[in-house]
């Protein structure tokens, strides 16, 4: 038998790839690139080509309207908020989980996954439970006068919530191969446990802690699921930018909406791009 | 001279475990207990009655429908591009990828208003549609197309880097002892992937049926025609009925605990790496 049930690679792709014997690279290639582009690419170059056909003027007023920037303000500042929560927090559950032991550490490093798989709005329902005045944990913080429910501070612990898994999960392979040797060298050569921490540990992981806070971050900015329940929703005051966005559509200002999706979309792709030169960095680094 | 030490002593470890679980113990556990708590709070035949409604029957088959339309497409092109991606090389490679894993930095509801722009009413193909009285956006096209958006990266990714691991041996093998390109995929390649596959699947099903804002954007809220279980979720905690809501929702957390559970079976006896997933 042949292996001709696989269609030939054609004469262009032979040009500028490699020869392979193994076959299905116009098949396999083919239906990549057309789905692709007809699911993402072209979805997306839509987005821009209508915010490009609004005219600068009107693409600035809309999309940096004072509710829109309120709302910018308060996605990026709770996102980033979270971020470093996360940041702090997410270091040390990978610490914890990668370093010690202790009884149940699997079920719990199981649990870190539990933003991934928990629908967004069960857990934008649940939270809101919780931190509403007469909630599990909003009846001990009321009487504090700490409203955490509908204000930027229940937003935050949203993003806390959606955020975690990724710090833990960028983290925790690089200090698994940070190998020991590195510690006792330090530590053979007079540096207490805190400098062996700061000087030592800290920047080796210190990319992957920061591609977390990144993703994190990235993706606390355009959450919409776990927010809107806690938000509380008030235009300029607890109205996060994927609910503005939504605001829009449900008026049919269909420009705003989209001038306000183009803003986002450009940050997250510069934060994509940060996170992948992040990434290039710390395999250098790493001597990789 | 005294030696240094290379961990931390034992009460130090003893707090930064405690601080770790009470943080995780207070941020994600409580939030899922608070949901079966709420559930069934009203007790048991409130909760069985909250979910016997014909509208929530309607979501759940609706869920059920857009996962088992979505994660098979996904399936076949996740395969298609780490097939092409491992075993071949080209140029602008590391592109594709990035380009693949685009909808991960797309915020879920602009993932819905792509779709709106192109086929709402006012979209581009809007007038078309309408005139050959097609409809995509608020009906189940639509959720489909959002979810196969919002979901597109998940088997690929977890293909590409296994498959780039195995390398090609395996399948150059085969072929040189006669083998056919699709005899190689099903004999060789598939069997040493179905592990991986089924881990993506199931990270790929978890969100096709927990996805809510993009879902939200496209599905227009039409009770029993084109509301998931997540919309049907906050339609009914809008309306204060929060035994439904949270009912419905315990479904939707007891997914999410087969998915962690089956995903760390995985993790534990193929040794498959739980690297950061969304």
């Amino acid at each position: 038998m042949s292996s001709t049930t696989f269609p030939p690679p054609t004469a262009r792709a032979r040009t500028w790839r490699k020869p392979s014997v193994l076959p299905g690279f116009a098949l396999t290639f083919g239906t990549t690139i057309g789905w692709l582009s007809l699911i993402v690419l072209i979805p997306i170059a839509t987005i821009f080509l209508k915010a490009a056909g609004m005219g600068w003027r009107h693409f600035l007023e809309v999309g940096f309207s004072d509710r829109a920037l309120a709302a910018y303000r308060l996605s990026f500042g709770t996102a980033a908020a979270a971020g470093l929560v996360n940041a702090v927090f997410g270091l040390l559950v990978a610490w914890v989980l990668v370093r010690y032991a202790f009884p149940g550490k699997k079920v719990v490093s199981a649990l870190v996954d539990l933003p991934f798989a928990l629908p967004t709005a069960v857990a934008g329902i649940a939270l809101t439970a919780l931190y509403s005045p007469n909630g599990w944990i909003g009846q001990f913080l009321d009487p504090l006068g700490i409203k955490v429910a509908f204000t930027p501070l229940g937003i935050t612990i949203a993003l806390v919530f959606i955020g975690l898994p990724f710090v833990v999960r960028s983290v925790e392979p690089v200090l698994a191969d940070l190998g020991k040797d590195v510690e006792e060298a330090a530590a053979t050569l007079g540096a207490s446990r805190s400098q062996t921490f700061a000087r030592v540990i800290f920047p080796a992981i210190g990319p992957a802690l920061l591609t977390g806070f990144a993703m994190a971050f990235a993706r606390g900015v355009g959450e919409y699921g776990s927010v809107i329940f806690i938000s509380g929703n008030m235009p300029g005051k607890t109205e996060i930018a994927p609910l503005l966005i939504v605001t829009q559509l449900e008026q049919y200002a269909y420009e705003g909406a989209t001038a306000i999706a183009v803003v986002m979309m450009l940050v997250s792709f510069g934060i994509l791009l940060a996170i992948n030169a992040l990434q290039a960095a710390g395999r250098r680094r790493m001597g990789a | 001279m005294k030696l240094r030490a290379t961990t931390e002593g034992r009460l130090t470890q003893a707090l930064l475990i405690a601080l770790a679980l009470a943080f995780l113990a207070f941020f994600l556990l409580l939030p899922l207990v608070a949901v079966f708590s709420e559930a069934l709070k009203a007790g048991i035949g409130a909760f069985v009655a909250a979910i016997a409604t014909p509208d929530a029957w309607a979501a759940i088959k609706l869920t059920l429908l857009i996962a088992a339309i979505s994660v098979p497409l996904n399936v076949v092109f996740g395969i298609a591009a780490s097939w092409a991606i491992t075993k071949f090389s080209f140029p602008g490679k590391s592109l594709l990828i990035t380009l693949i894993d685009l909808p991960f930095s797309v915020s879920p509801v602009v993932s819905g208003l792509i779709f709106v722009l192109l086929f709402g009413a006012n979209g581009l193909f809007g007038h078309w549609l309408a005139e050959h009285d097609l409809k995509i956006i608020f009906a189940v096209p639509g959720i489909v197309l959002a979810t196969v958006f919002i979901t597109f990266p998940f088997v690929a990714r977890e293909l590409i880097p296994l498959m780039m691991e195995q390398g090609k041996d395996d399948e150059e093998a085969a072929l040189s002892l006669g083998a056919s390109g699709w005899q190689t995929f099903w004999h060789v390649t598939l069997p040493n992937i179905r592990w991986g596959l089924l881990y993506g699947v199931l990270l790929c099903n978890a969100r096709a049926m927990g996805e809510f804002g993009a879902v939200s954007v496209v599905s227009g809220h039409i009770r029993g025609e084109t509301n998931t279980m997540p919309l049907h979720v906050e339609i009914l905690y809008n309306e204060y009925d929060f035994v439904g809501a949270f009912a419905v929702a315990s479904l939707l957390a007891g997914l999410a605990l087969v998915t962690l559970v089956a995903k760390s079976v995985l993790e534990w006896r193929f040794d498959l790496h739980s690297g950061a997933k969304h």
